[in-house]
């Protein structure tokens, strides 16, 4: 049976939708035990979940980016002799994972998009234009992150496993001084929602229609790196290349061009719709169904058409 | 110099993203051409500012490790404002993964450093490659170098040997500390990279570049030897143009109509 250390830099109270995806790619590969940094008031409870059979952490809470948290995984890789050692595509996990494969001496491949058993993984590259299959040369573990969006998020709740703590304690080389989170925007997660409305430059500082077609469409708001540079939006909502990779069922993108790096972090989404008053924007040449239109003539048309079919 | 500081800024030559990239038939990436990756003018530009700003002095390194071609990158790097350039090239680290890249550029870190006398150091990276882009590198050189990894730094701000680093992680703001020496992996917010005018092409032209191979730094291709390789590389099929109509005053109405026949309601 295939074993499979999962990583989770904290656990809160609730998994959030990338820890559920996670663990239902561990439970579909073998035996998942889960390693993390921290655990929430009420301990294991988040973690009771069909396929985790136990949980490990350090002694006491360590957060990223302390370096103990390598160390915490490379530990729990000592006593498990993990075949695989998966985590979510985010920052910090990759640096975590990277940390960690050096000293098991391991391969590491980031960004996967699934992987098997045997230590194969798939990715897309070349900002989104190439997709390759990969292998670790020797005898695992293979460390790998994976993106969201590429498994479904079926958990199916179990017992609270077991916790057992490892001695290892965070290290005093890297202090956290000061952390806050971003505000709750109140619409869905910008990488897990099924509808993404994305503006650029064309909406010149005003986001009003962008976020009322977005209401009407449940959908999550994104942005292009001209609209974050700019202070429209906050930087998390950049999709592209240095933003967010986003693949929902419908990405409708508004006065933005379509530069390369733009495409890297959509270009994989269900259906492209564009409003650009260029037609030659390059935009279009991605688009399922492209308007040739000035957005604050279109959006207010598709606004009134959406709230008149509601009724 | 005791007192001084030694910054290294790990810059990758990649073939530029506004051409079409090629994945050849041997599997590996195709690299006739390229440029220093525009990621990458992001740590030199914080490495110059902190030049500009600290009290002691400050050497900045440009250090590269690629084909041939990649002098190309370093030269860049000399005319935006680097001191010295340092060129890692090798047959043995073609179709280098992670591990390799990260095995390889400790050893050239340490020969770089070994040029300078006991000064602090301070690594300066990208915060992705934009050809290999798995942003494991920084994390994994400064493991290899047993001092911290800050990444996702959007500002770096270094005060008597003390960073202070301010970084994004998700939906996470952090303001994080550390001493020298370590590793920063600096995004593209941190900084507008400046462009180097030809004064500075000029003096580019006098500063000294090193070009040196494994056998230098005392690794045989075995140590070098990637974890992870490539079996199969296939583009992606182009996603083809759709409908494209003018807005005649109801293109809006068409939009949502197109919306609910595709079942996207
Ligand atoms: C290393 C690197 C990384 C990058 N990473 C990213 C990234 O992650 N994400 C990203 O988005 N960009 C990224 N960029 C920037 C990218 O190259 C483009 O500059 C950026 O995407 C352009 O944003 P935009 O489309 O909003 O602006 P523009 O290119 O200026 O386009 C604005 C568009 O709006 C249209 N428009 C204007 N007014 C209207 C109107 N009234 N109605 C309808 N249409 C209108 C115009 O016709 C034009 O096509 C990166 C660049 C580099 C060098
Ligand atoms: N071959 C290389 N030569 C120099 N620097 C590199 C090389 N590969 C990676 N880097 C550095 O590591 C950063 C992250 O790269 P990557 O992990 O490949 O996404 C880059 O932005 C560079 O600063």
């Amino acid at each position: 049976m295939t074993q499979v250390l999962v990583f989770f830099d904290r656990v809160d109270a609730h998994l959030t939708p990338a820890q559920a995806e996670l663990l239902t790619h561990a439970d579909a590969l073998g035996e998942t035990v889960v390693v993390t940094g921290s655990l929430p008031a009420q301990g294991a409870a988040p973690l009771a979940v069909k396929g985790v059979t136990g949980v490990l952490t350090g002694d006491g809470p360590i957060y990223a980016p302390n370096p103990a948290l390598a160390e915490l995984v490379a530990t729990a890789a000592g006593e498990l002799y993990p075949d695989l050692i998966l985590g979510s595509d985010t920052p910090d996990t990759v640096d975590t994972l990277s940390q960690a494969a050096v000293s098991l001496n391991a391969g590491l491949i980031t960004g996967a998009t699934g992987v098997t058993g045997s230590g194969a993984a798939t990715k897309s590259v070349l900002a989104g234009s190439w997709r390759t299959t990969a292998q670790i040369s020797e005898d695992g573990p293979l460390l790998a992150t994976l993106r969201p969006n590429t498994a479904s998020q079926q958990v199916v709740p179990a017992a609270e496993p077991e916790v057992v703590e490892l001695e290892v304690k965070a290290s005093s080389v890297v202090r956290i001084l000061e952390e806050s989170e971003l505000p709750d925007s109140g619409r869905p997660n910008l990488t897990e929602a099924s509808t993404v409305v994305a503006f650029g430059r064309g909406v010149d500082g005003d986001v009003t229609l962008v976020e009322q077609l977005a209401d009407e469409l449940g959908a999550a708001v994104g942005a292009s790196r001209v609209a974050t540079d700019a202070g429209w939006i906050d930087h998390s909502a950049q999709v592209g290349q240095t933003g967010v990779t986003v693949s929902p069922q419908l990405y409708i993108s508004v006065g933005i061009s379509g530069a390369i790096h733009q495409k890297a972090g959509m270009q994989t989404s269900g259906t492209i719709v564009a409003i650009n008053k260029d037609e030659d924007a390059p935009v279009f040449e991605i688009a399922d169904f492209g308007v040739a239109g000035d957005l604050n003539d279109v959006l207010p048309q598709m606004i009134s058409e959406l709230r008149r079919r509601k009724g | 110099m005791p007192g001084s500081l030694h910054i290294i800024t790990l810059v990758k030559w990649v073939p530029d993203a506004q051409l079409e990239r090629q994945i050849g038939e041997d599997r590996r990436l195709i690299r006739s051409e390229g440029i220093l990756g525009e990621l990458d003018e992001h740590p030199l530009e914080a490495a110059l500012q902190i030049k500009e700003q600290y009290d002691t002095e400050v050497r900045v390194s440009a250090l590269t490790m690629g084909p041939p071609g990649a002098s190309a990158a370093v030269k860049k790097a000399l005319q935006i404002g680097a001191d010295d350039g340092f060129h890692l090239t090798d047959e043995a680290l073609q179709a280098a993964d992670i591990w390799t890249t990260s095995v390889a550029l400790t050893a050239a870190i340490n020969f770089v450093r070994s040029t300078a006398s006991d000064s602090d150091f301070l690594v300066l990276t990208g915060m992705a490659s934009e050809d290999g882009e798995t942003a494991a590198v920084p994390a994994q050189v400064a493991a290899r170098l047993g001092i911290p990894a800050l990444t996702q730094a959007t500002d770096v701000v270094l005060k008597d040997g003390q960073l202070d680093v301010d970084r994004i992680s998700g939906r996470r703001f952090q303001k994080v500390s550390a001493p020298l020496p370590a590793v920063v992996a600096v995004t593209d917010q941190a900084n507008e990279p400046r462009y180097p005018n030809f004064r500075a092409i000029m003096k580019a032209k006098k500063k000294p570049t090193t070009t040196f191979s494994l056998a230098e730094l005392g690794l045989t291709h075995y140590a070098v030897e990637s974890k992870v390789s490539l079996l199969a590389a296939e583009p992606r099929p182009e996603r083809e143009a759709g409908e494209i109509i003018h807005d005649d005053g109801a293109a809006g109405q068409k939009t949502v109509e197109f919306l609910s026949k595709e079942g996207l309601l």
